[in-house]
């Protein structure tokens, strides 16, 4: 009917490889940040607290070493055994793990480092006393402040990028996903329980939510797809994450060409650019 | 997060079911005292209980009625639809969920943008109608938020948005969820043209509208008793079993922990905002007209709804809530 919907005709031949990228992405030895960091960086110093309430384990945020400069790294953080997946709140953060992670956005900002996140979240901690202090606020000013930085952003999913607890850390000027990841407005459990009245359709949802790497790349929600071993990243932590330095290496040498002042309008007009609409 | 949605989430935990044919409730029915209201009387009210104060919705067009002076109201980018990206289909397909949306609202998507005056002083205004499929947030909304930010910028107004939205739109995917991010562009933008945003906080306004735009304002008023909250009562309660406070996500509770700078009452609202847009513009004050009934658009009810707030001994300000504020 519209170039919009020609646009989007691929969309129409998806095959069953959203709920298998579901699962990827999913998958318990799969590495998380902190299996990244301690790969990719020469040193990462681990900074701790928002200044005001405490400290989220479910982000982590510091300055490492990459590749001979620093960079400011920040990323959701899940646990391996039961007793680290607790104390990491399945990377699930609270307000005080995005007020960290602005700190560290501030300091780069300061010290003119370029940025990078690394996004793996079910979503933001739906709880009482993080509503109370004011999980809507912290995601929306994290968005906003990446939004305003005037050094480099490089955002990566390697994992679940699930609604606003994903996008709260995932505003940058180049996007990537790892081959295997998700991304995506809404959990598909979630999907299911709200349009099907069953969380058990989540793998209808998955197909109709399209939320890999693939679909994203053709959305324009992602600028480039990081490949992983085969088999997955969880076979092979030490190449993947050499495939995944390389990636953000080569963004961050893009980015390091143009005049920071420009950084701030080209991001904001990549969002801008963004949706699917008729006029 | 669209899973703020309240609806039928008690099933997802095999809580009970919704019952099997419920009495619809009447429209015009207070859900908290019980007083029955003719149409014409909710629109003279501006749809709050004259009985107790109970704040019903608005739509879009209402809302704007009840806010800007007279003939001001100029829309743009009236003609912005829904495509549908991912051809999705849960139960029916995305496109017969706008064609049946736009037949039951006469709109054509959830929120109404352009410009207008309140109180005599020119703005862009961003309104939301929480009938249209929950007022989510998909492209349009997007879009429309970014022109709306995009003409106080070239027009050096200030931007006021008036939120009621149950989130990011689950039928566009990824896309709407970057509908957040988009109209968090347009906010930076506003911010480096330095052109003040006023949000207003109406029942419901939670998810990815909550934690995006409707968060940014320079200025954050709340209607009384709306529920402002990131996610949902049910799904916090059946996400971690916490004890959910009766007073859960409510502007009054979003006031006392300091996420809100204001709660105002919808006969007040209008004042206020015209005071705020006032003030953030620098220069001369708002003067309102020394009558209420003179400052309330639909005439001659003002005072009643003035009369009712007298009767009920300040229970409109936040910080001498007592009771459910709804």
């Amino acid at each position: 009917m519209t170039t919009t919907q020609r646009r989007f005709a691929f969309l129409r031949r998806g095959g069953d490889d959203s709920w298998s990228a579901v699962q990827f992405a999913r998958h318990q030895d799969r590495p998380y940040t902190l299996d990244y960091l301690s790969r990719i960086c020469d040193d990462f110093l681990e900074l701790h607290g928002d200044r005001a309430e405490g400290d989220d384990p479910a982000i982590v945020a510091g300055i490492g070493s990459f590749r001979g400069q620093s960079v400011a790294f920040v990323g959701h953080q899940k646990g391996r055994d039961l007793k680290e997946r607790t104390y990491r709140n399945f990377g699930m953060p609270r307000p005080e793990g995005y007020r960290k992670a602005m700190r560290v956005f501030q300091l780069a900002a300061r010290l003119s480092f370029p940025v990078v996140t690394l996004i793996d979240t079910p979503g933001a901690y739906p709880g009482v006393g993080a509503e109370q202090r004011g999980q809507s606020g912290a995601i929306a000013r994290s968005q906003l402040l990446l939004m305003s930085l005037p050094v480099p952003v490089v955002a990566c999913v390697i994992g679940e990028g699930s609604s606003g607890g994903a996008l709260a850390i995932g505003v940058a000027d180049r996007v990537l996903m790892q081959q295997h990841t998700i991304y995506t407005v809404i959990s598909p459990e979630g999907c299911a329980a709200i349009l099907w009245k069953d969380a058990g359709e989540a793998k209808r949802a998955a197909g109709a939510l399209r939320p890999t790497a693939d679909a994203c790349l053709e959305l324009g929600v992602v600028d480039a797809i990081v490949p992983e071993p085969s088999g997955g990243a969880h076979k092979d932590h030490a190449k993947a994450a050499d495939l995944l330095a390389t990636a953000i290496q080569g963004e961050l040498e893009g980015l390091a060409l143009i005049p920071p002042g420009q950084l701030r309008r080209m991001r904001r007009e990549k969002f801008q650019r963004m949706g699917a609409w008729v006029e | 997060m669209a899973d703020n949605i309240s609806v039928d989430i008690t099933r997802v935990a095999g809580a009970e079911p919704p019952p099997a044919d419920p009495a619809p409730r009447a429209r015009n029915t207070c859900p908290r005292c019980g007083s029955h209201y003719r149409e014409d009387e909710m629109v003279a009210n501006l749809r709050v209980c004259t009985h107790c104060g109970y704040h019903f919705p608005v739509g879009g067009r209402e809302r704007i009625v009840q806010l800007v002076d007279p003939g001001s109201w100029g829309e743009a980018s009236a003609g912005l639809r829904s495509a549908d990206p991912l051809e999705f289909t849960d139960s029916r397909p995305y496109p017969e969920r706008i064609a049946a949306a736009e037949q039951a609202t006469g709109l054509l998507d959830a929120v109404l943008v352009g410009t207008a005056a309140i109180g005599g002083r020119r703005l862009a205004l961003v309104v939301m109608d929480f009938t249209f499929l929950g007022g989510s947030m998909g492209s349009v909304v997007g879009e429309k938020f970014a022109r709306a930010a995009r003409l106080a910028v070239e027009q050096r107004l200030p931007l006021v948005s008036v939120a009621a939205s149950g989130g990011a739109r689950m039928q566009e995917g990824v896309l709407a969820l970057m509908q957040m991010a988009k109209t968090v562009a347009a906010v930076d933008e506003l911010r480096e043209a330095r052109r003040p945003y006023i949000s207003v906080l109406a029942h419901p306004t939670t998810g990815g509208v909550a934690a995006s735009f409707a968060a940014l304002g320079d200025l954050i008023i709340a209607e009384p008793g709306a529920l402002l909250s990131f996610s949902g009562p049910r799904v916090v309660k059946q996400t971690t079993r916490e004890d959910v406070p009766d007073d859960f996500g409510l502007s009054e509770s979003n006031y006392r922990h300091g996420h809100v700078d204001l709660i105002v009452p919808r006969g007040e609202l209008r004042d206020t905002v015209a005071r705020a847009a006032a003030l953030l513009s620098g220069g001369a004050p708002y003067r309102p007209p020394s009558l209420v009934t003179d400052i309330d658009p639909i005439g001659a009810v003002g005072r009643m709804v003035s009369g009712a707030r007298r009767r009920l001994g300040g229970m409109f300000r936040a910080d001498q809530n007592g009771g459910d504020p709804r």
